[in-house]
């Protein structure tokens, strides 16, 4: 009987999806109830739990970076929880992964917002992913602090350089400089100390390296430089080979480029294979122990400035510096290391306030109270003081030139741009 | 300076590599009709294989001399398992399944591949350094030849020459274009069709691997996703060339390599174009190229029987 045997066959695979599906649903409900029980026994220690989120790169090719800030903020947490800073507090942190992409980086504030227990986050690493978290955030009144976001008009409006300063988000704050300061930082660094005189700017066209690239042009100019040619590179391959041989014939004596190291290594390079032995200049984006490797060896004379002094210059930073190291984590806390273990303090000390203003207990509008009080958060962090002025943006304007040399990046300069 | 002859051998050694990889793209659809969209993958985990002969299979410091033809072997013997390996597993148990079937499985295994290299080639979640063959670049007149693009230059005309006498002269070779023409007949025939796709996914692989290794020489970094975009790239020349067309693959490459070169040198030197020039551009470029080709030729630059086909 043929058709009896297609309906036991139809019966059977009907069996075989019922079966998946079901497993399927026991997975997730078993990741579910896995999170609960761990925000539960966390809590049965201190009282109250509160949750700093991290949102940065923890998987591709800016991860370096992105793990240095998910375990400095982690170390913060750590040290809070040790020193019981925050009574009947206990911290706890949640790292989401952005993969460096703002609609992932929009889903991940989702889900922070979504989670009560969070009252702060600290990221993202990249420009352009804030800026698709920042609404996301303020509508919750959650409060937002980057160690790394460096374009200005994240705290002072899209119209920052033609006067008209505006914070967008009262919920955002940084501990990084910004780009507005950092572009015209390396302009006369180039300028006035290296004596270049002409260069060659490229950008990789995202909000980061574009805005980094047109601060640095904008104030070369001024200061009497040439730009002999300008090049905007796709992030997404590794060959740069046709813009390398444009830089050699255009004779230029150095090149800005307004990006991250994944491209910025690779270009340098290039750039120097092409024949052309010139410095390539870039941000704090290019600033890594993964630029000097992706490099290679002709990297040598390569700059960047990066923002604050130098961490492990700092006497308040000796104790970031051994305690990392004591902590034992595998990735190196990376040029932002200091800044995230600020912000994740920051954040700290905002909860502290709120508490104490509230008889040691969480008010309910915790989140709204927490972004009031980091209006008003100072201390003496890892990078110096932190405190925050109008915009949210940090007031500690200090910059510093580093150069590579012997396969690490050493400190040359330091100083804070005189507008 | 006169930067022409310079950039014209850029292009022309990205669309080499293009070409190499575009390779396995043509001769699978010419077998099977079947976009192998985890070819580029192949590609990554040949130069994973050949780096992991040089890391971890040859003693420390080795000069590349030596190193090399090893390292070589090791890609293409890594690259043609992982492609005889999905051949046999993921598209052979659908041959008869519609189209679509195998499509998406390819894209599904192009996913896997990446997220297990990730996972589990050491330090491979962000780039491998690749090593370097020693010594300066060459200087030809006004053009600079790379050391490792060297490696590319030879490889590349005689993986084709090879391919070439391969598919004319031997009898496995006359049995692919057979089975390429029509597998029943050719089965009939008493050509063996199973055995003829093997082969046909292998060679693909072994010339991706070749791809891959020179990728490592010449940009000294590889990761794992390093095969998406190029892939990409690799199946948009097969298409160019006229996809089923082996020459054609790696016409079809060099002619996107050398778009691409030109249009990040030169667009944006046309009046009243510099907005629509540079490198981040070059791309659309190709791919207005690619769409004015298929409008005038809809069977790619040197292809023969698409229209029957697709």
């Amino acid at each position: 009987m043929p058709g009896k045997g297609l309906l036991i066959v139809r019966q059977r695979s009907l069996i075989a999806i019922t079966a998946a599906l079901a497993a399927g649903a026991l997975t997730l409900t078993a990741c579910g109830s896995r999170d609960e029980d761990g925000g539960g026994s966390d809590s049965n220690g201190g009282g109250t739990t509160v949750v700093i989120g991290v949102d940065a790169p923890l998987t591709g090719d800016l991860s370096a970076l992105g793990l240095g800030i998910k375990n400095s903020v982690d170390l913060a947490a750590k040290t809070a929880n040790k020193e019981k800073t925050v009574d009947g507090v206990t911290f706890k942190v949640e790292a989401l992964d952005d993969q460096a992409q703002p609609s992932s980086g929009q889903q991940n504030a989702t889900k922070l917002v979504a989670d009560k227990d969070v009252l702060g986050v600290v990221g993202p690493l990249n420009s352009s992913v804030a800026e698709s978290m920042q609404k996301v955030f303020d509508d919750a009144k959650l409060v937002e602090v980057s160690p790394a976001n460096t374009n200005p008009a994240l705290t002072q409006g899209t119209k920052w350089n033609g006067g008209e300063k505006a914070r967008p988000y009262k919920s955002y704050f940084r501990t990084a400089t910004t780009d507005a300061i950092q572009g015209p930082f390396a302009a006369q660094y180039v300028f006035n100390d290296a004596k270049k005189k002409s260069v060659y700017v490229i950008d990789d066209k995202k909000t980061y390296g574009a805005g980094l690239a047109a601060t640095f042009t904008e104030e070369f100019k001024k200061l009497g430089g040439k730009v002999v040619g300008t090049q905007h590179i796709d992030p997404d391959t590794k060959d740069f080979s046709a813009v390398a041989t444009q830089v050699k014939s255009s004779g230029a004596d150095v090149v800005y480029y307004g990006g991250e190291y994944p491209q910025a290594g690779p270009l340098s390079k290039q750039i120097k294979a092409a024949g052309a032995k010139i410095p390539l200049v870039g941000g704090d984006g290019i600033y890594s122990a993964d630029f000097i490797k992706l490099a290679g060896a002709s990297g040598t004379g390569d700059l960047a400035t990066s923002v604050g002094a130098p961490v492990e210059d700092l006497p308040s930073a000796k104790e970031f510096v051994s305690a990392y190291k004591a902590a034992g984590y595998k990735e190196a806390y990376e040029a932002y290391g200091g800044y995230s273990y600020d912000s994740a303090w920051a954040i700290i000390e905002a909860v502290k306030k709120v508490v104490e203003d509230n008889d040691g207990k969480l008010p309910d509008d915790a989140r709204a109270k927490v972004t009031e009080a980091m209006q008003g958060v100072t201390f003496d962090g890892v990078t110096g003081k932190v405190a925050f002025d109008e915009f949210g943006d940090a007031t500690n304007k200090q910059l510093t030139v580093y150069s590579v040399e012997g396969g690490t990046w050493k400190p040359v300069k330091s100083g804070t741009y005189e507008g | 300076m006169n930067e022409l002859p310079q950039q014209l051998v850029n292009g022309l050694l990205l669309g080499s590599m293009y070409g190499l990889v575009a390779i396995g793209y043509t001769m699978v659809y010419g077998i099977v009709q079947l976009i192998n969209f985890a070819h580029g993958e192949i590609f990554m985990t040949g130069a994973f294989g050949a780096l992991t002969v040089y890391l971890y299979v040859l003693p420390d410091g080795t000069t590349m001399w030596i190193a090399l033809p090893l390292m070589l072997v090791g890609a293409i013997f890594v690259a043609v398992t992982v492609a005889v390996g999905a051949e046999r597993f993921a598209y052979r148990p659908l041959r008869t399944a519609p189209r679509l079937a195998p499509l998406i499985t390819a894209i599904g295994l192009s996913l896997a591949l990446q997220q297990a290299v990730w996972a589990w080639y050491p330090n491979a979640k962000s780039a491998r350094t690749f090593p370097q063959i020693e010594g300066g670049p060459f200087e030809i007149g006004s053009v600079t030849i790379q050391t490792g693009d060297v490696f590319l230059f030879i490889a590349a005309p005689i993986s084709m020459a090879v391919l070439a006498y391969f598919v004319m002269k031997t009898r496995t070779g006359r049995g692919m274009q057979a089975t390429a023409q029509d597998p029943d007949t050719a089965k009939l025939m008493g050509i063996n069709t199973d055995r003829i796709i093997v082969v046909a996914f292998a060679l693909g692989a072994a010339f991706a691997a070749v791809g891959g290794l020179a990728y490592g020489l010449k940009y000294g970094q590889i990761d794992f996703r390093m095969g998406f975009i190029l892939g990409l790239k690799a199946f948009t020349a097969a298409v160019l060339g006229g996809i089923g067309n082996i020459y054609g693959a790696m016409i079809g490459g060099v002619v996107l390599g050398l778009a691409e070169t030109m249009a990040t040198a030169y667009i944006a030197d046309v009046p009243g174009m510099s907005q629509l020039g540079g490198q981040s551009w070059a791309n659309v470029w190709a791919f207005v190229l690619l769409i004015l080709v298929l409008l005038f030729r809809p069977q790619g630059l040197l292809g023969e029987r698409v229209a029957d086909r697709a």
